[in-house]
């Protein structure tokens, strides 16, 4: 693998520049991320593809095979939902799911060899490809960002636009004097909640692709040796990963449902 | 790396993907669950209850099988008792029978007795009259003394 590589880019930082290069569509701000939208919509469409078929199959009976796996899953999203937000959403829950099955499956992509997918693009003329997409922070603030628009709205209407616009500025300090240092306090403390969240997934995949790809770059005899062991530690990554994200997700929720 | 407009397109899928999976993917599931909770613990309940009527019907069948037996028993002493009182009965109407013939038979016997006696008069008469002929040969004349004789007889007897 890293031979052929060798040759087609411009030695290693070559290679490296080439694999963190995505195929992308457009100009400026307005440049789409092409393998980005694709993989995720593709692993998105996978995961709902799995659980709507064993949501239409489900029965209060024996469970069959595929429904047992998924009942597991949403048994224990669910026990982690229950047991860190407490009020009543019809939402909640299921976007834990959404989230951990969506972040899980993108994750999951690292594990594929480094480059069997960018030459099977290259065979079939894409000259870049990306192809896990939360290695990309657009895929990551994509998430965190919608979660913080959910944490806005739920913030707002639970306590309401006044009891909102009080704490954010009495809360911590309650003195009017302090207004402005509370405004500051608070604005950083919301903002840092999306911010830590997207990048937090984004470092984590991003190092691990990164090693993959350094690994690669190393004489074949040797690869196997690093590789299989970082591959079985980043099976541990890309669960816990998908995890945190969801858990700190409905931890956000559930502090803008509460009163403080 | 760099954001751009792919965030929006992530943030469509997301959308999507979070309203599909609440819309169409999660109620179903959780309702097997739960439908599936509420069977089991129906079952249970049910085994209980049912383990429950066991050990009642259990106590309910010895109370019968008792009853039985004190009716059964009831039933031999009763059985006996009227075998007693039939023997009894029979006892009794033998001996009447028996009586009854005796009585009959004394009777007979006293008939004949009494036949027996008249018949030994008549005959007894008769060898008198014949033994008086033979001692008043002649000197007695039979028209004579006809009074005579059947007083005689008479008092005989």
């Amino acid at each position: 693998m890293a031979t052929e590589a060798h040759g087609s880019g411009g030695g290693a930082t070559g290679y490296i520049v080439h694999h963190l290069t995505t195929l992308s569509a457009g100009e400026g701000f307005w440049t789409f991320h092409l393998d980005t939208l694709f993989f995720s919509a593709a692993l998105g469409f996978t995961f709902i593809y799995l659980f709507k078929r064993a949501a239409t199959k489900a029965t209060s009976g024996v469970p069959g095979g595929l429904q047992n796996f998924v009942e597991m899953i949403v048994e224990f999203v669910d026990t982690q939902v229950k047991d860190s937000f407490h009020g009543r959403s019809a939402l909640i829950a299921p976007l834990a799911l959404t989230i951990f099955c969506w972040v899980f499956l993108m994750n999951t992509m690292d594990l594929l060899p480094v480059d069997l997918l960018p030459d099977i693009g290259k065979a079939v003329g894409l000259d870049y490809l990306r192809v896990v997409p939360s290695t990309d922070l657009n895929g990551t603030f994509g998430m965190s960002i919608s979660v913080f628009f959910l944490i806005i709205f739920y913030s707002l209407k639970v306590k309401g636009p006044l009891h909102f616009a009080k704490e954010f500025m009495f809360h911590p300090f309650d003195h009017w004097l302090l207004i402005p240092f509370n405004l500051l306090l608070n604005t950083v403390e919301y903002l840092a909640k999306p911010v830590s969240l997207g990048l937090r997934l984004f470092g984590n995949m991003y190092a691990g692709e990164l090693i993959f790809i350094l690994i690669a770059l190393l004489p074949w005899w040797i690869q196997p040796a690093l590789s299989f062991p970082w591959a079985v530690f980043h099976i541990l990554i890309i669960t816990l990963q998908a995890f945190i994200f969801m858990v700190l997700t409905v931890v956000y929720l559930s502090l803008a449902h509460e009163d403080h | 790396m760099n954001i751009n407009a792919t965030l929006f397109g992530q943030m469509i899928t997301f959308a999507l993907l979070v309203w599909f999976t609440m819309k169409y993917v999660w109620p179903p599931l959780m309702q097997a669950l739960e439908e599936r909770k509420k069977k089991i613990a129906e079952g249970l309940a049910a085994a209980e209850k049912g383990q429950h009527e066991m050990e009642l019907a259990e106590k309910k069948a010895v109370g019968v099988i008792k009853e039985a037996k004190d009716q059964a028993g009831e039933i031999v002493s009763l059985a006996q008792k009227r075998a007693a009182e039939l023997a009894e009965q029979s006892k009794l109407a033998a001996k009447q029978e028996s009586e009854r013939i005796v009585a009959a038979a004394k009777g007979d016997i006293d008939r004949e007795v009494q036949q027996a006696k008249e018949e030994l008069r008549k005959e007894v008469a008769a060898i008198a009259v014949s033994a008086a002929e033979q001692i008043l040969k002649k000197e007695v004349d039979q028209d004579k003394h006809r009074e005579l004789i059947s007083n005689l007889g008479k008092q005989l007897g």
